[in-house]
């Protein structure tokens, strides 16, 4: 599929989502993510969790038991789980054609790296000046989930077949990079739902409603803020401090 | 087996000396001696396992020889495989071992299965699966080193021989045993079998000129509770894939046992982590914050 094919693939199904649903943007607000963004992140996340209770259930079933009666039982758990995998990755792949340009490794993200310290701890109370749509904390995370999605299916698929179709060896072996991949998506799902609720609040509107506060835009995201309303952040951000210390609300 | 031991008189009344046998340890662990030397390839042990374990009738497959299927199945648990071996003088020999499930004291099987009581280990040596609690993850395939647990893809569950620990529990020996004709056959106590099986392999050696012969009782899966006696010890490949060296792959040995919990704890240290990371550090907000109180010292 040629990268046209691709953006027109994206844009119709944009278009069509817009239409089915809506996105409300108040004032002082700026759109975040559109109706295709949010329905593929939710189907994403829906896939990912039934995948992850139903793969917890076998992973560690002596601490993980628990899981599988929601599901219907062991046996059911276990024919759900490659089921609920491959959907997983289908919405993923979704979002890859639809967010790859923006996901794009740019020089600002490495030295976004390289301040990750100040930035976690909070120190740095506002990204560095050149942080476009995503950080580069969200950049690692999705091409992880690109790179852990791959194993998934390469391993998924020997261990669906079994040992019969492709040898015990290939089994005992995508048993364990199955599991590591899972463990390391794991890691990083739990560091972006923090992320986008408690670790940075005004965050999670921008995945339900789809609009996000022009003060969140300009604080996390300040490159993006400067490419959506021609204004620059530091000084949009100045001048609501004045109205704020002035009484006023911005 | 436990019954019987709670059975063992302790006191008689009337009886002056010691309740006979008392103190008297039955050895409690069960082994099947397979002699290929003296198998005649009659299968009448797989059509006594099929009787018994009322194992529903399939087709089979015809491959030229006098094997009756390629492989096990999950309702044809006992299969003689037939070889032709052609020794290096240009003689051949026609092989025939029973194949079946091998009991290991140290099971793959076991160590690979996620489902709790899907499979058990008794303290005779048997190993059974449970199908009610099978969740059908086919992992112990590729933690048995003898390619013996079959999916069946109706159920959804794997099966095998059982050692008929149906029949063991109720003081019988397995129903292949009792169809036996030639006596290759023999069940008892692991001592009892691996006694018989060494003075067998020494007789083959000293009186029949097999020199290699000798006990297959595989020690890196920590003995088996069927063991063979073979013409030739040293090359067990030859019997239709007997290996020589059965191992269980280390996913299922220290990547189950030591890493799998380790990292399983560290995700939900991680959690943890998140949750002391803010509370202590809070949270960044967007800025401008509004401005901070005078008398704020922190």
């Amino acid at each position: 599929m040629s990268s046209r094919a691709i953006e027109h693939f994206d844009d119709k199904a944009r278009a069509t989502l817009e239409h089915a649903g809506r996105t409300t943007i108040y004032r002082g607000e700026i759109l975040r993510h559109p109706v295709y963004d949010r329905v593929l992140h939710w189907s994403i996340a829906l896939f990912f969790f039934l995948a992850l209770f139903t793969g917890f259930g076998i992973y560690l079933p002596w601490l993980f038991r628990w899981f599988t009666p929601i599901f219907g039982g062991g046996q059911l758990s276990r024919i759900l789980h490659p089921y609920f995998g491959v959907a997983f990755v289908f919405f993923f792949s979704l979002q890859v054609l639809n967010w790859f340009q923006p996901m794009l490794w740019a020089p600002g993200d490495t030295r976004w790296m390289r301040n990750i310290k100040a930035i976690a701890s909070g120190e740095e109370k506002v990204d560095p000046p050149e942080t476009g749509f995503f950080n580069a904390g969200q950049k690692v995370m999705f091409w992880e989930i690109v790179a852990g999605c791959i194993v998934y299916i390469i391993t998924g698929t020997i261990l669906w077949a079994g040992a019969k179709t492709f040898g015990r060896i290939a089994v005992a072996t995508s048993y364990v990079l199955h599991d590591i991949s899972a463990l390391i998506m794991l890691g990083g799902i739990f560091i972006h739902i923090y992320q986008s609720t408690f670790g940075e609040p005004g965050t999670f509107q921008a995945m339900v409603r789809g609009a996000v506060s022009e003060a969140w835009a300009w604080t996390f995201h300040p490159a993006w803020y400067k490419q959506v309303t021609g204004r620059d952040p530091v000084q949009a951000c100045e001048e609501a401090r004045r109205q704020m210390a002035g009484g006023k609300i911005p | 087996m436990a019954d019987r031991k709670a059975l063992q008189a302790e006191m008689i009344s009337g009886h002056t000396t010691p309740s006979p046998g008392l103190g008297m340890q039955r050895d409690l662990e069960v082994c099947k001696l397979v002699d290929t030397t003296t198998c005649i390839g009659c299968k009448a042990c797989e059509v006594a396992c099929a009787e018994w374990n009322d194992l529903p009738f399939s087709l089979t497959t015809f491959d030229n020889t006098y094997q009756t299927m390629p492989e096990t199945r999950w309702n044809f648990w006992n299969l003689i495989k037939f070889n032709e071996h052609q020794n290096p003088d240009g003689t051949i020999q026609w092989l025939m071992r029973k194949d079946q499930c091998m009991h290991c004291a140290d099971p793959g099987c076991l160590a690979a299965c996620p489902a709790d009581g899907a499979i058990v280990k008794y303290a005779n040596g048997i190993v059974d699966f449970n199908q009610e609690n099978c969740i059908g993850c086919e992992f112990c395939v590729s933690g048995c080193p003898f390619n013996i647990p079959r999916f069946n893809p109706a159920t959804k569950r794997v099966y095998k021989c059982t050692l008929c620990s149906d029949r063991v529990g109720d003081g019988l020996e397995p129903a292949c045993i009792k169809a036996c004709p030639t006596g290759c056959l023999k069940f008892g106590s692991k001592d009892d079998m691996k006694f018989i099986a060494e003075e067998r392999a020494k007789q083959l050696r000293d009186n029949f000129g097999w020199q290699n012969a000798g006990v297959y009782d595989p020690q890196s899966v920590g003995g088996t509770h069927v063991i063979y006696v073979l013409h030739d010890a040293t090359d067990p490949e030859r019997y239709g894939n007997l290996p020589k060296n059965p191992t269980i792959p280390w996913s299922y040995t220290w990547w189950k046992w030591l890493f799998k919990p380790v990292l399983g704890t560290f995700a939900l240290l991680g959690g943890l982590g998140i949750l002391f990371h803010h509370v202590t550090n809070g949270p960044r907000v967007p800025q401008p914050e509004p401005p901070k109180r005078e008398e704020n010292h922190v």
